[in-house]
């Protein structure tokens, strides 16, 4: 073996251990994000966390039970505005639509995908807060829902049209009008994807700040139904984060631990769901 | 699967009509006065629990717009709402913004240079010098000349200031644009300048931050701010020439003489007042309250509570570091409720 | 005239609307108008979108023109909006971001696509995709309380020391800035060049690298000489769409850059980004002027983001299809 090949020989052992490094560094992250979150947070979850409301400035003993409710306020309205319309559309893209028309209703999901998150916020506060001349649930939940629009047409879309032809010309020989095979037989195969998808919306508009900033604003108190302004764990975090008190910084921290806790839990749950999809329809 | 579905869709109504019994009233502003706000808020909730008063730290600048926009039911700021803003809210709402003092504060000089733990004396010139970016190390001879005895390091020095419109920033800048002719023409005073030099946190509660963190640097907060977060703050030169540290005497005697000679608006600045007891960087903090309130039970509660921070509400100001209002202030606010139709 | 067109189907003026309304009751009709319709409020909301960006930007537009873009001047006093120093902090940490991120990023990826054993790559991909799900505010939080005290007490003094004849490491050390900025949005943005790249690596045909094993290439050459270019195209879509995530990104990167709006050469710097000022001025932009500098600088961004992403997606579509495309050379 001449010099040349000893060397080359170790540049190639050396680059691909190299990439190894990366990977590794790559992965670790995630395992010091968490630990971080765990050591830092998890002494500050306690019981009056999930159950008091926030304390005035300064004073000890608040909680976010007010920004918990919050979000789940906000997360349920935007599944409420955004799925419809990313679900029903993408029945029209994979079942009624012709080409040009499935293009340009593609082009425009993926334009309002590509938004940046403070760039939506803008738009519904002109769109939602302005005209009605307050800050509220509602407009929140709008600003988050426009965000789950895209990712649930889309992916909706290829569950869709991943349907086997024969299922629905089974159904067709059948004498089932186009919608009732809809809704007998495609919908109903394409579940576990589309529920996939659904959940993959809900973890991804769980932790978006941004929008919420120019539409639900904040609450220290409850918030009444809809129309009134709102806190929200991704909001409190940011809050409370840039604030010098000690106690604020912990219940930030024990935030952050749920917030990501509940994000990962949904995102491994969904992937689960789509595993087991999988591996069903192959059998 | 349809069982799934009709329980959330109940269980998404009934939180709809969570509290819905509750009155809501929503207010942005100033971070200067927060501590104070949010006791009292706290306290007046204690008091008449169907009275939510949920208000949001933003800053002077968005309680002005967003008092202005009407998306909030009042706002609050320490940097008085100018003529022009005075008339965008009048042609906004065919009716006019009423400036409501609450309580008086002192913005003070909070710094964090290692092994230094005395007040430091700062002249107006130093403090201009500084945030001109003109006085540079904390060693320089228009710092240490005032504080013969303190030994201070050759650092440089770090300048925080706000990075949002800041009724905070319009006090220190009005007292700046009052002792240094060159930060009156350079900068000028308002809620938000274009700052010379510095870093920029957000709200009191973010510069106050920054400062716990970043060594030899220096910035400007409310006085509970640097108190309760333990942070050195320096004594001013104030018009008499007199060092005075930052404390409720040195504002009331700064606000004596404005007290006597209020304007029907409210609208009045104290910095630098004369006085050898004043504080040189104080300043009323007010409520923006729209003359014109169409929601009847939302303009009661809201007239209620102002009554009640002008009597009661008082007494929780000295514990948090706030000034009261002096007595011929509170007659004159007490008269001018009647003007909230 | 009318009377004979009630028992004549397709003749007289209603009998259009009339073949609607029995085509209407039937239900795939109903079907198919619904669903169009919800379609149909997508694209309505986007276009929605951008002319309300283009409208609400309609003051500055016409006062400061193509100037908007040549000013590094923000003063609100005096009512001068230039959005340079925005777009150099955008830049700026993207660029930086980009520079740590890629390199690690690919790495990652060839050792997914081409070393590990698939299980062991799946396990590892199923943990970056989770890290693509950590929200924007987390990543401030640790910003924060840890990279930033890092930097401030041990990074930065000691780039100061060693490489502070630079004047990219010069002033003081704040820990907020420009570096700090750079450094969480790499890694905020490493999953997605890890996801892609992996995906295109894996689609390049298996004759390419065996071609070159046949011809005396070691495992690295084959891998960095053949399949990684054959795949530069995909790649480059991956880095693009990184860019775009990074440039959009508000939370993290308002945490930690310092809120500042300067242009400095130095990286130690305090600075600002485009997202950054929207989300901490926004609310209390006082002024139409004001307000609408901020929402055209909305617009200026959603212009970036929308021309990479579509450069993205045309880069990853064209490696796609010389992957499955090709079976001989």
């Amino acid at each position: 073996m001449n010099r040349r090949l000893r060397w080359r020989k170790f540049v190639s052992a050396f680059m691909l251990s190299m990439t190894g490094v990366c990977a590794v560094v790559a992965v670790s992250v995630l395992f010091l994000i968490l630990g971080y979150l765990v050591v830092h947070g998890g002494a500050s979850v306690s019981w009056s966390f999930f159950t008091n409301l926030p304390a005035p400035v300064g004073e000890a003993g608040g909680g976010m039970a007010n920004a918990i409710v919050g979000s789940a306020k906000l997360l349920m309205l935007a599944m409420l505005m955004g799925v419809p319309v990313g679900f029903l559309g993408a029945i029209y893209l994979a079942e009624f639509s012709g080409t040009t028309t499935a293009f340009i209703v593609r082009y425009a999901a993926d334009l309002l995908n590509g938004v940046p998150s403070i760039v939506i916020g803008i738009f519904a506060y002109s769109l939602a807060v302005l005209p009605f001349k307050h800050f509220s649930t509602f407009a929140g939940g709008f600003a988050l829902g426009l965000m789950m629009i895209p990712i649930t047409l889309r992916s909706t879309e290829e569950f869709l049209r991943s349907v086997p032809v024969s299922l629905r010309e089974g159904a067709m020989a059948l004498g089932a009008s186009k919608w009732k095979t809809i809704a007998t037989v495609i919908v109903p195969s394409a579940y576990r994807g589309i529920l996939t998808t659904i959940l993959l919306a809900f973890a991804r508009v769980a932790g978006e700040t941004a929008p919420l900033l120019f539409t639900a604003l904040g609450n220290r108190f409850w918030s009444p139904g809809w129309s009134q302004p709102t806190a929200s764990l991704p909001v409190a975090i940011y809050n409370y984060a840039i604030s010098p008190y000690e106690d604020w910084h912990r219940q930030a921290w024990a935030a952050g631990l749920v917030l990501l806790g509940l994000i990962l839990v949904i995102n491994i749950v969904a992937r689960g769901v789509l595993a087991r999809g999988i591996s069903v329809s192959r059998s | 699967m349809k069982r799934i579905v009709g329980i959330a869709l109940v269980a998404f109504g009934l939180a709809g009509l969570l509290a819905a019994g509750s009155l809501s009233i929503t207010g942005a502003g100033a971070t200067f006065p927060y501590p104070m706000y949010s006791k009292w808020f706290d306290e007046y909730h204690k008091k008449n629990p169907a009275v939510e008063i949920n208000y949001q730290s933003i800053g002077s600048g968005g309680g002005i717009k967003q008092v202005t926009e009407g998306t909030v039911d009042f706002g609050a700021t320490d940097g008085p709402m100018n003529d022009d803003q005075l008339k965008a809210f009048q042609d906004k709402h065919s009716c006019a913004v009423l400036h409501f003092p609450t309580v008086l504060g002192a913005v003070v000089p909070t710094y964090n240079i290692p092994g230094v733990t005395a007040s430091l004396n700062f002249t107006p010139e130093a403090l201009a010098g500084i945030y001109l970016g003109k006085v540079t190390k904390w060693n320089d001879p228009l710092i240490a000349g005032a504080n013969k005895g303190i030994s201070l390091p050759a650092d440089d020095i770090i300048v925080v200031h706000r990075a949002e419109s800041s009724g905070t920033t319009y006090v220190w800048t009005d007292f700046l644009s009052k002792v240094s002719e060159e930060w009156k023409t350079q900068v000028g005073k308002a809620t938000a300048v274009k700052w010379p030099v510095g870093l920029g946190g957000q709200g009191n509660e973010g510069v106050t931050g920054t400062i716990k963190n970043t060594p030899d640097s220096i910035g400007y907060v409310e006085l509970i701010y640097a108190e309760s977060n333990k942070i050195p703050y320096g004594n001013v030169k104030n018009a008499a020439g007199v060092f005075v540290k930052a404390s409720l005497g040195g504002v009331t005697a700064a606000a004596a003489g404005a007290a006597k000679a209020m304007p029907d608006d409210f609208r009045v600045s104290i910095t630098n007042a004369p006085g050898k007891d004043a504080y040189p960087i104080s300043s009323f903090t007010w409520l923006l309250v729209p003359s014109r309130i169409s929601d009847a039970a939302k303009r009661d509660a809201l007239k209620d509570f102002l009554s009640w921070m002008l009597a009661d509400g008082q007494n929780y100001a000295e514990a948090l570091s706030y000034a009261r209002l002096p007595k011929e202030v509170v007659a004159m606010e007490k008269k001018a409720l009647a003007k909230i139709q | 005239m009318a009377t004979t067109t009630t028992s004549v189907r397709g003749a007289g003026p209603l009998a259009g609307s009339r073949a609607f309304l029995a085509r209407l009751r039937d239900g795939d009709e109903i079907a198919r108008l619904a669903t169009f319709l919800f379609a149909a409020s997508v694209v309505l909301i986007t276009v929605l979108l951008v002319y309300q960006l283009w409208q609400g930007s309609a003051l500055p537009r016409h006062r400061f023109g193509l100037s908007f873009f040549r000013t590094s001047v923000w003063d609100p006093v005096f009512d001068q909006f230039g959005a340079l120093p925005f777009i150099y902090g955008t830049l700026v940490t993207s660029a930086m971001a980009l520079l740590i991120a890629v390199p690690l990023g690919v790495g990652a990826a060839i050792f997914l696509a081409e070393l590990a054993p698939l299980r062991l790559s799946d396990t590892l991909e199923f943990f970056i995709d989770l890290l693509a799900a950590v929200p924007s505010v987390i990543y401030g939080l640790l910003g924060i309380f840890i990279v930033v005290p890092l930097m401030r007490r041990v990074i930065q003094p000691q780039l100061k020391q060693f490489l502070g004849f630079l004047p990219l490491f010069q002033g003081p050390a704040f820990g907020l800035g420009f570096l700090t900025a750079g450094v969480v949005l790499a890694i905020m943005i490493i999953p997605y060049i890890i996801s892609v790249s992996r995906e295109i690596l894996l689609s390049v045909p298996r004759d390419q690298r065996e071609a070159a094993l046949a011809l005396g290439a070691t495992r690295w050459e084959s891998t960095w000489k053949v399949v990684v270019p054959f795949a530069r195209g995909g790649i480059l879509g991956s880095v693009f769409l990184a860019l775009a995530r990074a440039l959009g990104e508000t939370m993290a990167v308002t945490m930690v850059i310092g809120n500042t709006p300067v242009i400095s050469a130095s990286l130690l710097s305090p600075g600002d980004s485009i997202a950054s000022v929207i989300a901490s001025q926004f609310k209390e932009a006082t002024g139409e002027l004001y307000t609408q500098s901020l929402i055209e600088l909305g617009l200026v961004l959603f212009l970036l983001t929308f021309i990479l992403n579509g450069l993205a997606r045309i880069m990853i579509a064209v490696t796609s299809k010389r992957g499955t495309g090709l079976g001989h050379a």
